[in-house]
């Protein structure tokens, strides 16, 4: 009954060098890869090379040019994300921060790296300190995976010890700290900009943009926050350079390198397993989760946590990267796809989904802190069969207020994102929640 | 004096004193960051730690040493999930609620730990064995439902599980 730890489909799979750099080096038996077997397996050498033989610049604009993405849900090219910390050498405190705060529902491929392969989390990391010019890092791990502290923390002692976090590393005058820090729960603070107040020690709301972190960050330095799984792709794009890197994508792909990539629900064969971008959602399905449980039949999935939209069984051969999601509708997000089966109503798991988002609501702007619950207590009375003729209407109303540009952060949006798309695709499910005999019209929680 | 878990001890009248493990834990967290106020959650969570919660005079301590208001303490203490600033049980159940989990069918677990145990989502069992709580994914999502009871996590929990679960928690 005991989980194991994070082993999975990715562990068993077929890996080598040259066509899975994240996961690879991953044990069959699951277990954390030390500094030993690390190095053996040509563990650091990218650091090294890059530390070593490379200017600062130069490492910059390699990832600039291997068209790394951003793979924690949004999709921002990385090497834009550095290019925007300042130029001005006078300001020499910057700060490298790793977003390790998986919490997003149905998404649990941070884990699985930080778990078995801690080193190549601190060698990312490193090489992009060097890139960053930063002098520090932290890497921002949710309280409750308590496996993945204790690796990272062995994993960093390791490379204290072994020189390769410290003072001039690799002797080439380059100093780089590195610190977990563990949070105390609440979603919001994978939102880079509540991230950094939370690690500041402040309740985790969102700060608005401009300034931009990399200008005015944590404790008004400039910073820059990137996934774990970002960060894990610097040291192979450094090693192995950018033709290499930009040939491991299927054809019709956009973007570049491969992804951690899930199908969960009732498949066969739940798991995760690291794909070149632009591999078909039905191959996700079929041919590595197995396709649906017998007995089931595929409603519905969402293609990558959460805050994307449902799709249906024939958006299957969309192409699994950011374009190729956004052609038939919705988002990417984390590349973790969840099979709804067609047990589900889709009343009831939208009800389940919205209270998930009204809780982790920070409650700093109005429209998420109230219009969130408002949705909850529709959904509810939908899910009981009481709903009026009006509750369609208000949800898609809700969806439209609390939609990109309307609020103070990403969290309304992906909240209404999935609410959108289900009432598109399945109106019929929430009129039969409307009652026979007219009930009075529910107002939101804040009117009087 | 180190402060009981005793649910009916709401009302503290005892003055709060941090221990000498608490105060050197919380000033060697300190030094990890630019501003001594980072280390307002850590010290939150070293308090909790000793003391299963986070009793009232805590955010006046903590405060004097982080040189920071109480209230902001207070403010960071309300904010987290994960800080619990009033007497919890003995083992902390935490139900993975996500909409994976939903799937698995979360809620009938939750059901059955309701029948076992007389407590739903955010109670502790007269006992004061346990606390029910819910939590954002845990990230077993191939392995849904997934429960964590203090720190160890489970995958692929059915009612019938429930109870050789919670009997392995005292």
């Amino acid at each position: 009954m005991k989980a194991l730890t994070s082993i999975g489909p990715a562990n068993r799979v077929t890996r080598s060098e040259e066509t899975h750099p994240l996961t690879w080096r991953l044990r069959d038996d699951a277990q954390p890869v030390w500094l030993a077997e690390y190095q053996a397996k040509n563990g650091y050498a990218a650091a090294r090379k890059a530390l070593t033989e490379m200017a600062q610049a130069d490492i910059v604009q390699t990832v600039k040019e291997s068209g790394l993405k951003g793979r924690g849900g949004a999709g921002f090219p990385t090497g834009v994300k550095w290019g925007l910390m300042p130029a001005d050498e006078s300001m020499n405190i910057r700060y490298l921060l790793c977003n390790a705060d998986e919490m997003e529902p149905n998404t649990w491929k941070d884990r699985m790296l930080m778990e078995q392969l801690p080193h190549l989390l601190v060698e990312g990391m490193l090489i992009s300190a060097r890139a960053l010019k930063a002098y520090r890092g932290y890497i921002f791990l949710r309280g409750e995976y308590v496996d993945a502290a204790a690796n990272l923390n062995r994993a960093i002692d390791e490379a204290k010890s072994a020189g390769l976090l410290g003072k001039n590393i690799f002797g080439s005058g380059f100093d780089f700290e590195l610190f977990v820090h563990t949070g105390a729960g609440r979603y919001i603070c994978g939102e880079e900009t509540a991230l950094i107040n939370s690690l500041e020690g402040r309740r985790a709301n969102p700060r608005a943009k401009p300034p931009f972190p990399a200008a005015v960050g944590v404790w008004g330095k400039p910073t820059c926050v990137n996934n774990v799984e970002t960060l894990c792709n610097v040291p192979a794009i450094v090693g192995q350079g950018v033709d290499w890197y930009k040939g491991l994508a299927r054809p019709g792909s956009e973007d570049h390198g491969t992804k951690l990539m899930g199908f969960s629900g009732k498949v066969k064969k739940p798991g995760l397993w690291e794909l070149p971008f632009g591999v078909t959602a039905r191959e996700l399905f079929e041919e590595h989760a197995g396709g649906m449980r017998d007995g089931y039949r595929l409603k519905c999935w969402q293609p990558g946590g959460a805050g994307t939209g449902f799709l249906l069984p024939e958006h299957l051969d969309a192409q699994m990267y950011a374009g190729g999601i956004a052609k038939v509708g919705t988002r990417m997000g984390t590349g973790l796809a969840l099979a709804v089966d067609d047990s589900i109503n889709m009343v009831s798991l939208l009800r389940n989904m919205e209270e998930f988002f009204a809780r982790e609501s920070c409650g700093w702007c109005t429209p998420c802190r109230d219009g969130l619950p408002w949705s909850v207590k529709i959904l509810r009375a939908l899910e009981r069969g009481q709903g009026t003729a009006e509750d369609i209407r208000t949800l898609l109303g809700l969806v439209n207020f609390l939609g990109p540009g309307k609020t103070f952060c990403a969290h309304a949006p992906g909240a209404v994102e999935p609410l959108g798309s289900a009432i598109k695709y399945f109106r019929e499910e929430f009129e039969a929640g409307v009652a026979k005999v007219a009930n009075t019209p529910r107002m939101p929680a804040s009117t009087s | 004096m180190i402060q009981t878990t005793n649910s009916s001890t709401l009302i503290q009248t005892d003055r709060f004193t941090l221990s000498e493990t608490e105060r050197s834990a919380i000033e060697h967290e300190m030094h990890h960051y630019e501003d001594p106020r980072a280390a307002s959650i850590e010290a939150l969570k070293i308090v909790q730690k000793a003391r299963g919660w986070v009793p009232d005079g805590a955010a006046d301590a903590i405060g004097e040493i982080l040189g920071i208001p109480a209230s902001d303490v207070e403010g960071v203490a309300t904010f987290y999930s994960q800080i619990f600033r009033q007497p919890v049980g003995r083992h902390i159940i935490r139900v993975c609620d996500s909409m994976t989990c939903y799937i698995g069918g979360h809620e009938s677990v939750v059901a059955e730990m309701h029948k076992q145990l007389g407590i739903g989502l955010g109670q502790t069992s007269a006992d004061e064995r346990f606390t029910l709580l819910p939590v954002c994914c845990l990230g077993n999502c191939d392995k849904a439902p997934a429960v964590m009871i203090d720190d160890d996590t489970f995958g692929d929990i059915q009612p019938a599980d429930v109870a050789t679960l919670l009997e392995a928690y005292k």
